[in-house]
């Protein structure tokens, strides 16, 4: 008998002490991952935002445009610098620029709603190293609370053609 | 049963009834397998050292695009061929059964071949510049979807037939009572392969239809649910498989058997129940998904497919420690250990790419699929970390370790250059264990998978610096041309074997 040849007439044996054993800790461990997925849910302070809602690009597009239009402080680069009170902020992902740049207050809770114009690009903090998923059509709220003044820089992380590599996008958290 | 005496050989080594239809469907499918992955490996390599900042080899339209050709014969192309072959093996010789419809192999051969050199082609020309995973709306040539979709049609195809055969071997008794746990364990693959192929068809057949403009607005979202529903699967088809093969190996090296029948096929059943709920792993930081959903599928349901591989990792080794024992080798607690065959390939791929396989790939899985830690991983080299651990060291050191043997009992040769195969799997993990290692810290670090360049010179704004980004970025270069190496020493051994292998009584 072997694992390559068919076991006996009866394989339905009980299991001996250590595979009881065995078999009990893993599936405790096994529940305990699994509850504790559920209280990080509950009391962590750093939960995966599951606020969504559908939009078009064209909608997105004009939503960003009077956002900037409102609290545009200057540019760089041609690309429109912002500085909005705490609350909504908007930006858009499209090949192969993050718009607008972002100037934050520390300490300032800020409610980003990013989506893309064209492909899907993934929205990455660095350094703080936070990632996200940017899908067109799709507005994603992410709540965001600066507690270190400085320069980030959002990266795409996900491919978006042969560009890719140059869309970085820049958030200046001022005290 | 004249004719079918003609079609049947005994094998000399085994004892099987090999089937000889069965024997050359095994043999092209293994074949096409070793050529794809060769064809992935110089991607891999070319890659690799692209990636390695301090050399960047390629330039960006050319990563992108061998990117997406190494994804494309890596993970789905050399794996599913050699499953196939792995099938028919499970199915058929090690039933002593014959093939029923060998035509119907040889379509779905056909269909896979013709799909894969149609993905290749169109890949290769520029025409899919999308990465394996082409997520929609970045289009591809129709004809990369249509290759995709053949190549499926075709896989779905050998694989019903392997479970046909299997059901009819047991009408005509091939064999008696239950399948052997190889079998069964083959089997459990099947079934999630049959998931994973309609999750495919769902995701490509609108893909191609769009790609051709009959609709324009295919929704990104529910794409990439359906993506993954093939995606994430084919690899729980490979885990399936790669865990059979484990069984079989220890076998064929020490003459485990299974400690417990009813423990090891339990715990198969459990993968074909829970394992698929992974595939939302890739969409916790998605828009769109609710906290219930996310936390329901990404534990596989309270982690009962993690059980069922915490089972196999306690029945294989128990197997090897009980066979090792009888054999006399009984002293203090690791003796069998210390004395099991290590220069057997076969045996140094098993244990190689079960701990690398459980102790890197499944515990970083389990960890990045935490919804917290993800945020934190996604879309980082973390990722491709991960999945090098558990596909490469994990499933495809196990099929080099299970071709050792094959290759010889199908062809009747002798295998080429027994002492390289020895060092073989060695060498092997030790590329992939220092480059996997420089991949998790790159990853850590915030460095982005699926980039051409992490300084990203010539944007309007400045990039952000990694931290020990040259040190970790080298680590996963060296540590690629070593893996390309013991690849390329397991295919090499592969051809010459079938090439020039001195022949053997059949």
């Amino acid at each position: 008998m072997s694992s390559l040849a068919s076991p006996e007439r009866i394989w339905w044996k009980p299991l001996i002490r250590e595979e009881r054993l065995w078999l009990g800790v893993a599936l405790t461990w096994c529940f305990v991952l699994f509850v504790m997925m559920i209280v990080w849910g509950a009391v962590a302070n750093q939960n995966v935002p599951v606020e969504t809602y559908r939009t078009t690009p064209e909608q997105f597009r004009e939503v960003t445009n009077s956002f900037v239009g409102k609290y545009q402080v200057g540019t760089e680069n041609g690309i429109p610098v912002v500085r909005p009170p705490a609350g909504d902020v908007y930006l858009t992902a499209s090949t192969w620029l993050w718009s607008p740049i972002l100037e934050l207050k520390n300490g300032g809770t800020y409610r980003f709603h990013v989506s893309s114009l064209d492909f899907q690009h993934g929205f990455s903090i660095q350094p703080e190293n936070l990632n996200f998923q940017v899908l067109p059509g799709y507005i994603y709220v992410i709540t965001l609370t600066p507690d270190e003044a400085g320069e980030y820089q959002i990266v795409c992380n996900e491919y978006c053609g042969i560009g890719h590599n140059l869309m970085v996008g820049k958030i200046i958290v001022t005290e | 049963m004249a004719t079918e005496g003609l079609q049947f050989r005994t094998c000399p080594v085994t004892g099987f009834n090999v089937h000889l239809p069965a024997q050359r469907l095994i043999i092209a499918n293994a074949v096409t397998a070793v050529v794809c992955l060769l064809i992935g490996g110089v991607l891999a390599l070319l890659i690799a050292l692209t990636r390695w900042e301090a050399v960047q080899l390629l330039p960006a339209n050319l990563f992108y695009r061998f990117l997406t050709a190494h994804g494309a014969n890596m993970l789905v192309f050399w794996i599913v061929f050699f499953e196939v072959a792995g099938l028919y093996f499970g199915g058929a010789v090690m039933l002593n059964a014959r093939l029923v419809k060998p035509k119907l192999g040889w379509l779905a051969f056909a269909l896979m071949l013709t799909g894969a050199i149609m993905t290749n082609i169109t890949i290769f020309t520029g025409s899919a510049d999308v990465m394996f995973t082409a997520y929609v709306p970045l289009k591809a040539h129709p004809a990369f979807y249509l290759g995709i979709i053949l190549f499926a049609v075709g896989a779905l195809v050998a694989v019903n037939l392997f479970l046909v055969n299997v059901v009819v071997a047991k009408m005509e008794r091939r064999f008696t009572g239950s399948v052997p746990l190889v079998t069964y364990g083959l089997v459990a693959a099947a079934v999630i392969a049959d998931f994973t192929l309609i999750s495919g068809a769902i995701a490509f057949i609108p893909a191609f239809f769009w790609s051709l403009g009959v609709f324009t607005n295919y929704d990104p979202g529910a794409y990439r649910v359906f993506f993954w529903g093939f995606g994430h699967s084919a690899q729980q088809i490979n885990l399936c498989a790669m865990v059979a093969i484990w069984y079989a190996l220890s076998t064929l090296t020490t003459g485990a058997k299974p400690v417990n029948e009813k423990l090891s096929r339990v715990a198969f059943l459990l993968y074909i129940l829970f394992i698929n709920l992974g595939s939302m792993h890739h969409l916790l930081v998605d828009p769109g998904l609710g906290t219930a959903s996310r936390i329901v599928n990404t534990s596989y349901f309270m982690y009962l497919a993690v059980l069922a591989s915490m089972i196999h990792a306690y029945s294989i080794p128990a197997g090897v420690e009980v066979a090792q024992r009888a054999k006399g080798y009984a002293k203090g607690l690791f003796q069998w250990l210390k004395k099991a065959p290590w220069k057997e390939p076969g045996f140094s791929a098993l244990a190689i790419s079960l701990v690398m396989f459980g102790f890197i790939g499944g515990t970083t899985g389990v960890i990045q699929g935490t919804l917290q830690l993800n945020m934190l991983v996604h879309n980082t080299l973390r990722i491709p970390g991960h999945f090098h651990a558990t596909v490469v060291a994990g499933t495809t050191l196990a099929f080099m370790g299970l071709a050792y043997y094959l290759i010889p009992l199908m062809t009747c040769r002798e295998l080429v250059g027994k002492k390289l195969a020895s060092l073989q799997p060695y060498i092997y993990g030790l590329g992939l264990l220092i480059m996997i290692e420089g991949m998790f810290w790159s990853g850590s670090a915030g460095i982005p998978r699926r980039t051409w360049d992490i300084s990203a010179s010539g944007s309007a704004l400045a990039a952000p610096v990694y931290e020990g980004a040259s040190f970790t970025l080298g680590l996963l270069g060296i540590g690629a041309i070593i893996a390309v190496i013991g690849g390329g020493i397991f295919i090499a051994i592969a051809v010459s074997t079938l090439l020039f292998g001195k022949k053997q009584p059949a």
